[in-house]
């Protein structure tokens, strides 16, 4: 019963989606206020009856309810709650579920604190979210429908794949969802601006902090699928060019171009009509995204084949969306008028660059990960594209951007000298070719990229710290004017700051983690030691091992740093019911300076263990540059300025220096 | 066979057991490096976008071996990845090999960037100077009082 509630709550949402789409947009064009107000009253009803839906799925999947098909094929009654929960959006059907659940969230988020909005904009912008939702609705009803029951119900479901089975991976989809939906809204904002046919700082400032929300659910939804991949997949690999990562980190590059835009946008109204075209962008990619890794078309052109139905409206989804904005962008976008001139060095020449490197990155990703589809669809021929690929096309083009982030800060708006900028930034400049040339000196041997990358994130990391100390004046002024100047910076300046510094941070994990990772892959015997990176790892010996839904077996192993004992690790070996599909859990004990990682393998003949042992030097910088990364997003979020809703055009038009 | 998401059809190919084993190992250390360097540039057949050296289903041990014989037998890196490339297709290479069908792959970035990097600074060579003009008296004293 409670299943067909939400069935019928997942119709009536479509049918409400519907409403959501034409009456505003007809009101906003008509001037009809009164039913402009009834689609702002129609988002929040999706919300209501998409929420009731989603509850009803998870009710199913909590109680076990096998009779309802997707909730036998993905759930097992053994399974540990949390996994219950999580299940509900680890498939196909219930995935989508949460995507317009998400999608309904921002809409009504719109159409609530939206109130300083012109109504108009509000009204455009929420048929918009209406015209998503109507497509993911009728995708999901006609297609991928969650809520079919089966009878007879079988007694037992099928489980969900063991290495889902996972704290950072369950809450990984909400998150990154949330960042590919939360660019619906950009898009949105563009697609209205384009049929209002005005743009202007007030506009950027609207857009700003949905895309900026978007951006932090996507970092954290990235870093936690990497930090996942880290210690769950067992090789100690923390991003490996898969098309499902490339899927995200297309969106989470062109968002970041988008909010660098928005600011030249605000500041200075000029690149316009670029930042609706990326804004368009971001979204389009956050629905190949979805749809791509959702459809099975990466693994293989001929998973289209295996479901044809679904694959075809993927398709025409995917084309009415991005071909229908493109053109209105081609149609519109001429009759907007460009904005403020500057010179190429400059604070928005800085932003210029920095988009066009963003963007091509974003293009080697893109073309990287559906070249090899391309061709076996018009040739026949396969390729593969992996890792060296990308690390040859992505590497050299992002790294001239990051060369430049922190000189970026320091040019002026709309003329600025860069030889200013270098001698403001000296300080910092020489102490990461200091950094550069240790690293050189400590490791002469080693590859070349170690000394650069090294100084490379100190030039960031200082960089970050230098446009700090000049905002507030550090040893210029008294140390009390600093506290205040501190005190009174925008948030959004210090989440800026913040921001580039983490980038650094992140970059001193991953040169660390590529080049000194030290791999000791041998056979031990209970009481067997081998040395690992300084330290002497000995494998204790084996215990056997029952869960909630796996039995296996548990490895411990004692790391020892001389005579000391730095921590008993466990490596286990388990085998899930009712699959029976093998997984490993790694034994980890990480510390700032880098992590011990052991993974216990299969038996030798001679009754030992084969073990791969590994020291990754300073790995978890990689996310505590993007948790500081993620705090930098938050914090500017958190500025008055932005938060949503505050802006009124009236004001913002104020604001704009007068040329 | 719709029982697992896609997502999850991908990710149950990235076998979470032992890929290397101890015994596949080389005994020369710039030897073994040698194959390790290789493995991880050839695909592993029945994988998703795994490497050999990643993965652990018995084909990719096969070519692990293979390789680490070819590197025994005294032949350098462009034979051997010759001889995988005759056996097994260019499908084996994670990293594509310059030819016909693959010079949009390696080139649409750059060329993309050069031509939009030229665009750019070709429209943005000439700034146009921004008129000057000094303050007029009713300017300044407006000037003036917001300043107060």
């Amino acid at each position: 019963m409670i299943a067909e509630i939400g069935h019928f709550a997942l119709i009536l949402a479509t049918g409400v989606a519907l409403y959501q789409f034409l009456v505003p947009l007809y009101a906003a064009q008509r001037g009809d206020r009164a039913l402009m107000r009834t689609g702002l009253t129609a988002s929040v009803l999706q919300l209501a009856l998409i929420a009731t839906a989603f509850a009803a799925l998870t009710h199913a999947y909590l109680v076990s309810d096998f009779s309802v098909q997707n909730v036998f094929e993905n759930s097992h009654s053994a399974k540990p709650l949390l996994y219950k929960i999580s299940g509900v959006w680890g498939n196909h059907e219930g995935s989508m579920v949460l995507w317009v659940l998400i999608l309904a969230l921002y809409g009504a988020a719109v159409a609530i604190f939206g109130e300083n909005l012109p109504l108009e904009l509000r009204s455009r912008v929420v048929a918009i979210q209406g015209s998503i939702g109507l497509a993911f609705l009728l995708f999901i009803v006609l297609t991928s429908n969650p809520f079919m029951r089966i009878e007879p119900p079988p007694i037992e479901g099928n489980g969900l794949n063991p290495i889902l089975q996972d704290p950072a991976l369950a809450f990984h989809p909400p998150f990154l969802y949330a960042g590919y939906v939360g660019l619906s809204i950009a898009f949105a904002f563009a697609v209205a601006a384009l049929i209002d046919g005005r743009v202007d700082a007030a506009w950027a400032r609207w857009v700003r902090p949905w895309t900026l929300a978007a951006w932090v659910f996507l970092t954290i939804g990235i870093a936690m699928g990497s930090w996942w991949a880290y210690y769950e997949l067992g090789w100690g690999g923390w991003w490996f060019w898969d098309p499902v990562e490339n899927a995200s980190f297309m969106p989470w590059l062109v968002a970041t171009a988008l909010i660098h835009s928005a600011i030249v946008v605000e500041k200075r109204n000029a690149l316009k009509i670029w930042t609706v075209l990326l804004s368009i962008l971001a979204f389009s990619l956050s629905l190949m995204g979805t749809f791509l890794v959702r459809s099975g078309v990466l693994t293989s052109v001929h998973a289209f084949a295996v479901d044809p139905e679904r694959g075809l409206f993927i398709l025409i989804i995917l084309c009415i969306f991005i071909g229908g904005s493109l053109a209105l962008f081609a149609w519109r976008a001429p009759m907007m008028k460009a904005g403020g001139l500057f010179a190429p060095v400059s604070r928005e020449g800085s932003l210029v660059m920095n988009n066009l490197l963003l963007c091509v990155a974003c293009l080697a990703v893109f073309v990287g990960t559906l070249y090899p589809l391309a061709l076996e669809t018009l040739s026949g021929e396969k390729i593969s594209v992996g890792p060296p690929y990308f690390n040859l096309t992505f590497g050299p083009i992002i790294l001239p951007l990051l060369l430049l982030v922190p000189i970026g800060p320091f040019l002026a708006w709309k003329r600025g000298d860069a030889a200013t900028a270098l001698r403001r930034l000296w300080i910092s400049l020489a102490v990461a070719v200091a950094v550069g040339l240790v690293v050189l000196a400590l490791n002469i041997r080693g590859p070349w990229l170690a000394p650069f990358g090294m100084a490379l994130a100190a030039w960031l990391v200082l960089g970050a710290l230098t446009d700090l100390a000049s905002r507030i004046a550090l040893f210029k002024a008294p140390l009390a004017t600093s506290w205040h100047r501190i005190i009174g910076l925008p948030r959004s300046a210090i989440g800026g700051i913040l921001a580039h510094g983490g980038l650094g941070v992140m970059i001193a994990g991953i040169i660390a983690i590529s080049l000194w990772k030290i791999e000791v892959i041998v056979a031990l015997k209970p009481g067997e030691a081998a040395d690992v990176g300084g330290y002497s790892i000995t494998f204790i010996g084996e215990t056997p091992l029952t869960g909630p839904n796996f039995t296996g077996r548990a490895g411990r192993f004692l790391v020892k740093e001389g005579d000391r004992e730095v921590a008993t690790l466990v490596s286990e070996k388990r085998e899930f019911q009712p699959s029976g599909m093998p997984t490993t859990e790694v034994g980890l004990h990480q510390t700032l300076a880098g992590d011990i990682y052991v993974v216990m393998g299969d038996a030798t003949n001679d009754g030992g263990r084969a073990i791969r042992m590994y020291f990754n030097p300073l790995v978890n910088f990689i996310w505590l540059g993007t948790f500081i990364m993620f705090l930098g997003g938050l914090l500017s979020l958190s500025d008055r300025r932005y938060r949503v809703g505050a802006p009124k055009r009236h004001v913002a038009a104020q604001a704009v220096p007068a040329e | 066979m719709r029982k697992l998401a896609a997502i999850a059809v991908l990710l149950l190919s990235f076998g979470p057991a032992l890929a290397l084993s101890p015994d596949e190992l080389l005994k020369d250390p710039a030897q073994e490096h040698r194959a390790r360097a290789i493995s991880a540039e050839l695909r592993c057949l029945v994988c998703q976008n795994q490497s050999i050296d990643d993965s652990d289903a018995p084909l990719a041990r096969d070519l692990r071996t293979l390789v680490r014989e070819q590197i025994v037998a005294g032949k350098s890196d462009a034979e051997i990845m010759d001889f995988v490339v005759a056996r097994y297709g260019d499908y084996v290479l994670l990293k594509p090999r310059l030819n016909a069908g693959t010079m949009l792959l390696w080139a649409t970035p750059f060329l993309v960037l050069l031509i939009a990097g030229t665009a750019l600074f070709l429209r943005r060579r000439k700034p146009a100077p921004e008129p000057e003009r000094p303050l007029s008296d009713k300017e300044r004293e407006v000037l003036q009082k917001a300043l107060e």
